[in-house]
């Protein structure tokens, strides 16, 4: 086809509109996800949690976590009677084998599952210096790896260490709550192979998840609530020995 | 001058109009010599300054356009179209909803015991590619004494309501499905529970 001057002419808009969605990026994964109709957190019950591993294990394999990093762990605690300043916490390869028998099966032994807390005033997004990190309009907290210069800021910043830099990429990375999951009406990889339900993802602008019964009804704990972070990540029964 | 005739006056005080006026006719008169002789004695060099300061401008703005993302402020201060890079993602993890669409006895046997509760993919590992073409990719047969004491080995950590075994006491190294149904863990005398009667198909 000749490239005559009227077909040129009839040519550039389209080109122009088709330029636009080539700026306009990745277009939207899950068409009916609604940002501003969701605020997520996480809800763990430490006195179901057995320590197995599995959410690590699902962790590293659906975020292709690389190995000897975490975006997830379990930490198992050991209380000796009145030492409740003074835990004793290990995370043997971040509990991904689950954890050898007690050295010390006296006193007071449970598991606590850590993950990011997708805090609402998180203090990792505040110290980035070119904005790669981010609270979504839903409530999660993001990295843009192809907007991160690897500062170490965050890493930082964050008061729970759920941050870490990847070695191949050279970026900051967290747990983003399975954000692709969660956007197609799935669960976070690690509430979804949670054998006895000790992890539950929870929709807190959602009038109908359980989350709101729950937290009424028991007795619930953030980490590190007087850095008032506006953590998002809510503990059943959590010992106060916990850090 | 007038003389000042109380305290107060001496705030209120102007110079005397005829004087302003005087002194305003001889700035006027002066002002064009000022201007051309001393303010733009040196306008070449204002010129160049003002030149090149607009080229700056103009270039700031225009490598702004080229450099900031499209949706960079979006949503705030980042770029909002990595919010749907991130969604992008494809998942491993199917989800146990998907498994029991097609395994449906199955789904029958858990319902029998107390390993209604775990997901499929808690033992069976991702299997999104298996959901996506059930045909070509098959999970590989697990192996029974690693996957249950993951979660039954006894640790004093775990709740104590939790059913936990010393596997080294309890089997003596032998596989769980030798008498456990994997699907359906409790022993008794039903004959739907026969020693290793894991269903594959």
């Amino acid at each position: 086809m000749d490239i005559t001057r009227r077909r040129l002419l009839m040519l550039l808009p389209a080109a122009a509109v088709a330029w636009q969605y080539v700026q306009a990026g990745t277009p939207e994964a899950s068409p009916n996800y609604k940002l501003t109709e969701h605020w997520w957190g996480m809800l763990i019950d430490i006195p179901k949690c057995i320590g197995c591993g599995s959410c690590v294990r699902a962790c590293a394999e659906e975020n292709d976590v690389p190995e000897g990093y975490f975006r997830t762990w379990i930490e198992r605690y050991h209380v000796g009677d009145w030492k409740i300043e003074r835990p004793e916490v290990e995370s043997p390869n971040g509990g991904k084998q689950g954890f050898p028998p007690n050295q010390n099966a006296a006193g007071k032994n449970f598991f606590v599952p850590k993950l990011c807390n997708h805090c609402v005033e998180s203090p990792c997004t505040q110290v980035c210096p070119v904005g790669a990190t981010f609270v979504t309009p839903d409530g999660v907290v993001l990295v843009d790896k192809s907007y991160c210069l690897g500062c170490r800021y965050c890493v930082q910043a964050c008061p729970y260490g759920c941050r870490f830099i990847n070695p191949k990429t050279n970026t900051a990375e967290k747990c983003s709550l399975c954000y692709h999951r969660i956007t197609k009406g799935l669960t976070t990889a690690c509430c979804e192979v949670c054998p006895t339900g000790a992890r539950q993802l929870a929709d807190l602008k959602n009038p109908k998840d359980p989350i709101h019964e729950f937290l009424r009804t028991h007795t619930v704990q953030v980490l590190k609530p007087h850095m008032a972070t506006g953590a998002k990540v809510f503990y059943n029964g959590m010992d106060g020995s916990v850090r | 001058m007038t003389p000042i005739t109380s305290p107060c006056d001496l705030n209120h005080r102007s110079p005397d109009d005829s004087q302003l006026s005087k002194s305003i006719a001889q700035f006027a008169q002066l002002a064009p010599g000022i201007w051309r002789n001393h303010l733009f004695k040196d306008i070449e060099h204002l010129v160049r300054l003002a030149a090149v300061m607009a080229i700056a401008l103009i270039a700031f703005v225009a490598l702004r356009a080229v450099v900031v993302p499209k949706s960079f402020g979006q949503y705030g201060h980042y770029r909002g179209a990595a919010i749907a890079e991130t969604a992008a993602r494809p998942v491993a993890f199917a989800g146990h909803e998907t498994c029991e669409a097609c395994h449906t006895d199955v789904v029958e046997q858990k319902k029998q015991g107390r390993h209604v509760v775990v997901p499929c993919e808690a033992c069976h590992g991702a299997q999104a590619k298996h959901a996506d073409d059930p045909a070509s990719v098959t999970p590989p047969k697990l192996d029974t004494a690693v996957v249950c004491a993951r979660c039954h080995e006894a640790n004093s950590a775990k709740p104590k309501a939790f059913p936990q075994v010393v596997t080294a006491d309890h089997s003596g190294g032998l596989a769980c499905d030798t008498c456990h149904q994997p699907h359906r863990p409790k022993i008794d005398d039903k004959a739907d529970t026969k020693p290793a009667t894991e269903v594959k198909k």
